[in-house]
């Protein structure tokens, strides 16, 4: 089944061409990684399917799940399982991450009629996660994002998709500013949420995630099109020679 | 970039704006002495009273509106106002509850205000709030409350009365502690805010009209809380009400007030005075959930809450402790202070002032510290949305007799969108070398990727919103009683209705 089709998507911002004919789709239980140069249109990628605001999209369409994204507002898109790790996860100050995301999973629970956990059951839920993921049971107390450290945050934006477990992932630069072990941690935990149900979008600059997190297709985005897809394989060609090889083959 | 979820206030919703519709006796607009002696009959007051008012009303005719708030209205016409309003069936006689105006129980019922003593003693606050790991939650058996509600002019019922003269507490309406305890109420009255301290003050102390009095004898700690529910009804008129709470030595009370008041388009004044008193080693928490009628959406209505609240804490190591939540009013101008006198004595002062719309509030406090090793904190909160203005405006004062006085003043602003203003104004009068006096400040804004990012997780922007407002109001909520602070909570997200969207 097709979860993400993106078809023939141009996307300028404050007037300014960003995305040039981009297409791409995933299939359910699929994982496909998303790798170019800095300014290339990645996190535009991102973005766009999750609806944030000042994306101009000029033409082209996306369907997920079989239904048109333009249309629907952001936190409908999350309830219809549409997940984004952000590559800078923001601070919210005050609001603690235990409630933040009781907040999240009962707005989405209540979306998808149906029942929300207690209020145990999900703190129950919650410390498992967090345990998975070497988190400290302190995070959840403190104010979302607030003080975290680079690799926490990051951790933290994990923790939320095991809680929220979404149909589609997209997850920007996760692995950037990861140490070398949180790498296997937090790829252990995006495996675990894997399934044939579900799919996955990474976004990431460095081959070595994927050699903890498998991809089906590895494509490479310059000039805000994809430029090439392969398999792992085209992942190593990168590491090894550069994206300006691609230019010249 | 940015976010078409933050934009102008539209509506909100305010609950508590309906009318009830009674017979009152009401006087016609209009202030003169005959007016203060008229007043002062009604209640039957002895001649020093009458006199007290009179001298009041003198003085208040020689004096001008303080300029200096950073706030804007047309001048109020003081002639336009009735300054006394009272149900008709409560003009005279006992004040049982099956002698009130079943239409005016409805009111209070409306509210969620129970007159009838063993409501409470069956209600158990639920668990309401989604954060579990908040210390806001957990369901615990309701404590007691007792509570006297003001109706326009005059207090219509006072519960618990019984059980609280046992413990010796004397919990009344303050113009039946005028007949009761004449000698107490002579004693305090204006002590602490003295007749001509301001215009509104002497506007009070000439026409005020009810209000509750509270008395802890020494070494009582109060076996309840008690409350007032202040509720303007009555058209064109001013509610004038004072309060005075007297705490003996080693005592101990816990004090809130509410008020709400019908939705109208002409603004109504509000002008109270609330005076307390701490002797050696009492302490006094009050506590105000403010959400008088804010106005339309386009600033038209809504109340002029111009109050004078001031503790004075006279004895050694006494302590008063301010907790408001002013979510309403068109205008908001107020200062509860306290003046530590007393070697050892502590002020506190908690407060979040939210402003949507068109509202505009200027609070703060006064911290004056006289009495040796006197200790003073004050964290002030202020939301701004719509196109409403905030300001904090705060003075700490510490004379030469302080020795070793210290403050720590907080002032937190949060913005929601751009059309809105937070201002804030910290005086600082140090005679003192010895004094310690720090302030900290900060000014934030609910940001569009803050909003996003409650989004992405499947969050509907008015509830991310509430969810960040009560997340920098938490400090202050933690100061209230366990289910005025849920109250206080969900009466934060009313007010933010249609804040974004
Ligand atoms: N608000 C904006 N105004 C103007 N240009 C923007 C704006 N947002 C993004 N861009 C530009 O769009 C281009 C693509 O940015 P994007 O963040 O998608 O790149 P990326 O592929 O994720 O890069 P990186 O690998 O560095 O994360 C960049 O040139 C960026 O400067
Ligand atoms: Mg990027």
């Amino acid at each position: 089944m097709k979860l993400l089709e993106v078809d023939d998507l141009h996307v300028t911002v404050d007037g300014q061409k960003i995305l040039n004919g981009l297409s791409l789709t995933i299939e359910a239980g699929e994982v496909h990684a998303l790798m170019g140069p800095n300014g290339s249109g990645k996190s535009t990628l991102a973005n766009v399917l999750a609806g944030r605001p000042g994306y101009q999209i000029t033409s082209g369409t996306i369907h997920f799940k079989g239904e048109q994204l333009k249309d629907l507002k952001v936190e409908e898109r999350a309830h219809l399982g549409l997940f984004m790790a952000f590559q800078y996860p923001v601070e919210i100050p005050g609001v603690s991450n235990m409630e933040f995301m009781k907040a999240a999973l009962d707005a989405q629970a209540a979306a998808r009629e149906e029942e929300p956990l207690s209020a145990i059951e999900f703190m129950k839920a919650v410390r498992k996660i967090a345990e998975e993921l070497d988190l400290n049971p302190d995070f959840l107390k403190r104010g979302v994002n607030e003080g975290f450290s680079g690799g926490e945050k990051k951790r933290n934006e994990i923790l939320q998709l095991l809680l929220l477990q979404p149909t589609l992932a997209v997850l920007d630069e996760t692995d950037s500013g990861l140490d070398i072990d949180a790498i296997q941690t937090v790829s252990a935990g995006v495996n675990r949420f894997r399934n044939t149900d579900n799919g996955l979008l990474l976004i990431t600059h460095y081959q070595r995630l994927l050699d903890y997190i498998v991809p089906d297709v590895v494509h490479v985005l310059a000039n805000g099109r994809i430029v090439r897809s392969g398999d792992k394989g085209l992942a190593l060609t990168l590491e090894e020679k550069g994206y300006a090889w691609l230019s010249t083959s | 970039m940015s976010n078409p979820f933050v934009e102008n206030l539209v509506d909100r919703e305010y609950d508590a704006g309906f009318v009830t519709d009674i017979e009152s006796e009401t006087l016609p607009p209009g202030l003169d002495e005959s007016v203060v002696r008229f007043i002062s009959a009604k209640k039957d007051e002895p001649a020093w009273l009458t006199d007290w008012r009179l001298e009041a009303y003198r003085g208040w005719l020689e004096m001008t509106p303080p300029k200096w708030a950073h706030v804007h209205f047309s001048p109020i016409d003081f002639s336009a106002i009735s300054y006394f309003s009272a149900p008709k069936s409560q003009a005279d006689g006992p004040r049982s509850l099956d002698e009130v105006d079943p239409e005016i129980l409805r009111t209070y019922e409306k509210l969620g205000i129970p007159l009838h003593e063993q409501e409470f003693l069956a209600g158990v606050v639920k668990n309401t709030s989604s954060d579990p790991a908040s210390d806001l939650t957990g369901s615990e058996a309701r404590p007691l409350v007792a509570v006297d509600a003001v109706f326009d002019s005059v207090s219509i019922a006072t519960t618990f009365k019984d059980k609280l003269a046992e413990a010796g507490v004397v919990f009344c309406p303050i113009s039946e502690a005028v007949q009761t305890h004449p000698e107490l109420v002579r004693k305090y009255l204006g002590s602490v805010v003295p007749r001509k301290d301001n215009f509104y003050a002497a506007l009070n102390s000439a026409v005020y009209s009810d209000g509750s009095f509270v008395y802890i004898p020494q070494g009582v700690r109060c076996p309840m809380e008690l409350s007032t529910y202040f509720r303007i009804n009555a058209q064109n008129t001013g509610q004038f009400e004072r309060t005075l709470i007297i705490a003996e030595a080693g005592s101990y009370v816990s004090y809130l007030e509410g008020c709400t008041a019908p939705m109208r388009d002409e603004n109504q004044l509000h002008a109270a005075v609330v005076e307390l008193i701490a002797l050696d080693d009492a302490e006094i928490k009050y506590s105000t959930v403010q959400n008088w009628y804010p106005g339309d959406k386009n600033g038209k209505g809504g109340i002029y809450n111009f109050v004078t609240k001031r503790g004075a804490c006279i004895g050694v190591r006494s302590k008063i402790s301010w907790t408001q939540v002013e979510t309403g009013s068109a205008i908001t101008w107020k200062y509860p202070s306290v003046i530590l006198r007393g070697d050892h004595s502590v002020g506190e002062f908690y407060s979040v002032a939210l402003t949507n719309n068109y509202q505009q509030a200027d609070t703060g406090t006064k911290m004056i510290h006289i009495g040796k090793n006197t200790r003073s904190t004050i964290i002030a909160k202020g939301i701004s949305a719509g196109r409403s203005n905030s300001t904090y405006r705060g003075l700490v004062r510490t004379s030469p007799t302080a020795i070793g006085a210290r403050n720590y003043t907080q002032c937190d602003s949060l913005l929601i969108g751009s059309n809105c203003g937070a201002h804030t104004f910290p005086y600082i009068e140090s005679k003192n070398a010895s004094a310690i006096i720090e302030h900290e400040a900060t000014t934030s804004k609910v940001s569009d990727d803050q909003l996003f990012l409650c989004q992405q997780r499947g969050i509907d922007p008015e509830k991310a919103v509430g969810m960040i407002v009560n997340g920098f109001c938490k400090e202050v909520f933690r100061k209230l009683p366990m289910e005025f602070a849920v109250e206080a909570s969900k009466l934060l997200e009313v007010s933010l209705e249609g804040a974004v969207g």
